[in-house]
């Protein structure tokens, strides 16, 4: 019987370095990755997509994938339709804090209790969505 | 549209989310910006470069702009020029890790204390070559 590689979810974060949600997302991508869905899912450093070959490109191909944005400049979706492919879902952390514009003061290199709860809060719903994924996938 | 000081220098980190090399260049990046070089620096969202965002783009072709790479990949020193950004330095934390082999940073989410020790070795070189930049 052919040995088929497991299905993961790919997980790919803004990271945003200007402002908080960026830390947010990246938190929250990291969390899912060590902690709530550790066998399910893989990421990819979403700059690589213009630094390396065709195989980051190639990325969303092979696995489907899961954008987290800090703010509505959606820096890792568009990135990633426009080198990759389409993500399976996408997740925007302004939309979940209820604040139109992201945060550029604030706790960007240690997150606050507030913000580390809004991280948990994504990751959560990061998680829910690899198993949507996942599902669908079945 | 975000104004900036001419001779403010831009610092740009890999910010690499799947080793600790990339929260390394980070941490050391927000060091710089943050206590080091408050105030003659700034930084920006890579990402921003990568998805294009014109209002980053003339940014990073109008400012110096040093990268912090964590890894050989180099993704930002590679996304600076691939846009005509004006690069003037690079560093990559595995050379600054070469160089200090007694650290053996691990985690990656939240940086230990090799981690966070490595980051402020950086972030002394990086602000040293800030100082160079705006003497020029």
């Amino acid at each position: 019987m052919v040995d088929l590689p497991e299905k993961k979810v790919g997980i790919i974060s803004c990271s945003g370095e200007a402002c908080v949600e960026g830390t947010i997302s990246r938190v929250a991508t990291r969390l899912v990755l060590e902690k709530l869905r550790t066998e399910k899912t893989v990421t990819i450093c979403l700059p690589l997509f213009l630094a390396g070959g065709k195989e980051e490109r190639a990325f969303a191909k092979c696995y489907p994938t899961i954008t987290v944005d800090g703010c509505d400049k959606l820096c890792a979706k568009i990135a990633t339709e426009r080198y990759s492919g389409k993500p399976a879902s996408s997740i925007v952390v302004t939309d979940l804090n209820g604040n139109k514009n992201c945060s550029t003061t604030g706790p960007k290199r240690k997150l606050d209790d507030q913000a580390m709860g809004l991280a948990e809060k994504v990751a959560e719903r990061i998680a829910q969505e690899v198993d949507e994924v996942l599902n669908h996938w079945k | 549209m975000k104004t900036t000081m001419q001779r403010k220098v831009i610092v740009i980190p890999c910010s690499g989310i799947g080793k600790a090399l990339g929260s390394i260049s980070r941490e050391a990046t927000y060091e710089v910006v943050e206590s080091l070089r408050k105030g003659v620096t700034e930084t920006t969202c890579l990402a921003l470069i990568t998805s294009g965002d014109e209002e980053t783009l003339q940014l990073v072709k109008t400012n110096k702009c040093i990268t912090v790479d964590g890894c050989p990949l180099q993704c930002a020193q590679k996304n600076v020029k691939l846009v005509d950004g004006e690069l003037a330095a690079s560093f990559r934390v595995v050379d600054t890790l070469k160089e200090n082999r007694r650290l053996k940073p691990k985690s990656v989410t939240f940086l230990d204390r090799d981690g966070q020790e490595l980051a402020s070795l950086l972030a002394k070189q990086v602000a040293e070559k800030v100082d160079e930049l705006l003497k020029e």
